[in-house]
């Protein structure tokens, strides 16, 4: 990426412009056509500096319920236990975490009753258990304008 | 909170959480495919911004913010009748992104969540033995991530769900 391509993905980073013509209205302020503005977006998603441009909702306003999830996993499950809690759509983070409870995901569905659910066969499916259920019950700060969390 | 979602906005979120397209007018593109006017388009978009709806629009980076190579999350056991008060000084910092009151469970009794972001994780120690000495409370511990197992983003509305 040279200095107009940071530029832009800077622009687009904090808020693309939700107009007729976003690429012309981003080209005028950073001066440089409606064009080079497409053509530089395209390079920088296709060598993956950029990963998505689009919305990210927040699930408690679309009805859905989220939680945050643990559970501790034996060394010889492990691989079981990540192949079966990644397969869910609604598992959208997972990480491994230096705790008894090694192993944190998130779990978004459009119920908490399909939350248990979900959380129940996984216990089955993956021999692990028990998940411990972790929903937000105040939320203190969401900090959105970081890219290192995109939820 | 129990607000319906027509399936034709449905079909605007599940368009919206991917990709949009990189010509010219792609708010009439989207439109297009989903049966309203560019001006539809954009003023749905510019509502879902203002209530909330959609948190941010844009492009996600696949970097990490520059400098903050560490991140651990710290949990906090505080009692219950001081945790919004200590809600608010751990979001305060701002090395913290996010923060969260959550229930305690078995075998973990820490009710209070707060990511730390630092450029190491000696670092996100010491921000997290400041901030314990602010908020007077010596039970915590920090929780960094070995290993990425997944990171995606969620696709809402769809049947699998």
């Amino acid at each position: 990426m040279d200095s107009t391509d940071k530029k832009i993905v800077t622009l687009i980073q904090a808020g693309f412009p939700v107009s007729a013509r976003p690429y012309a209205e981003i080209g005028d302020k950073i001066g440089i056509g409606e064009d080079e503005v497409i053509e530089r977006i395209k390079g920088t998603k296709e060598s993956g500096e950029i990963r998505r441009m689009g919305a990210s909702f927040d699930s408690r306003k679309l009805g859905y319920s989220s939680t945050l999830c643990a559970v501790h996993v034996p060394p010889e499950k492990l691989e079981e236990a990540v192949e079966v809690v990644n397969s869910y759509i609604n598992v959208t983070h997972n990480y491994e975490r230096n705790h008894h409870y090694n192993m944190w995901f998130t779990c978004i569905a459009p119920s908490r009753e399909r939350i248990s659910e979900i959380l129940n066969e996984m216990e089955k499916r993956a021999g692990i258990g028990p998940i411990i259920n972790l929903p937000a019950e105040r939320l203190f700060k969401i900090q959105v304008d970081l890219p290192v969390i995109d939820g | 909170m129990d607000r319906i979602f027509t399936s034709q906005e449905q079909e605007l979120v599940r368009l919206l959480q991917d990709d949009i397209p990189i010509t010219a007018a792609p708010f009439a593109e989207i439109g297009s495919a989903v049966g309203m006017s560019e001006g539809e388009v954009v003023a749905k978009v510019k509502e879902w911004l203002a209530d909330g709806t959609i948190r941010r629009f844009g492009a996600m980076v696949r970097h990490q913010r520059l400098g903050y190579k560490a991140n651990a999350m710290s949990a906090w056991d505080v009692p219950d009748e001081r945790a919004e008060e200590v809600g608010s000084v751990l979001a305060d910092a701002g090395e913290v992104s996010h923060c969260y009151q959550r229930p305690r469970a078995e075998g973990w009794n820490y009710n209070l969540f707060a990511m730390i972001h630092a450029a190491t994780p000696e670092e996100c120690h010491e921000v997290a033995a400041v901030l314990a000495g602010k908020i007077g409370i010596e039970d915590y511990e920090l929780l960094f991530s070995s290993r990425e197992f997944k990171k995606i983003s969620m696709t809402y509305f769809v049947e699998q769900d």
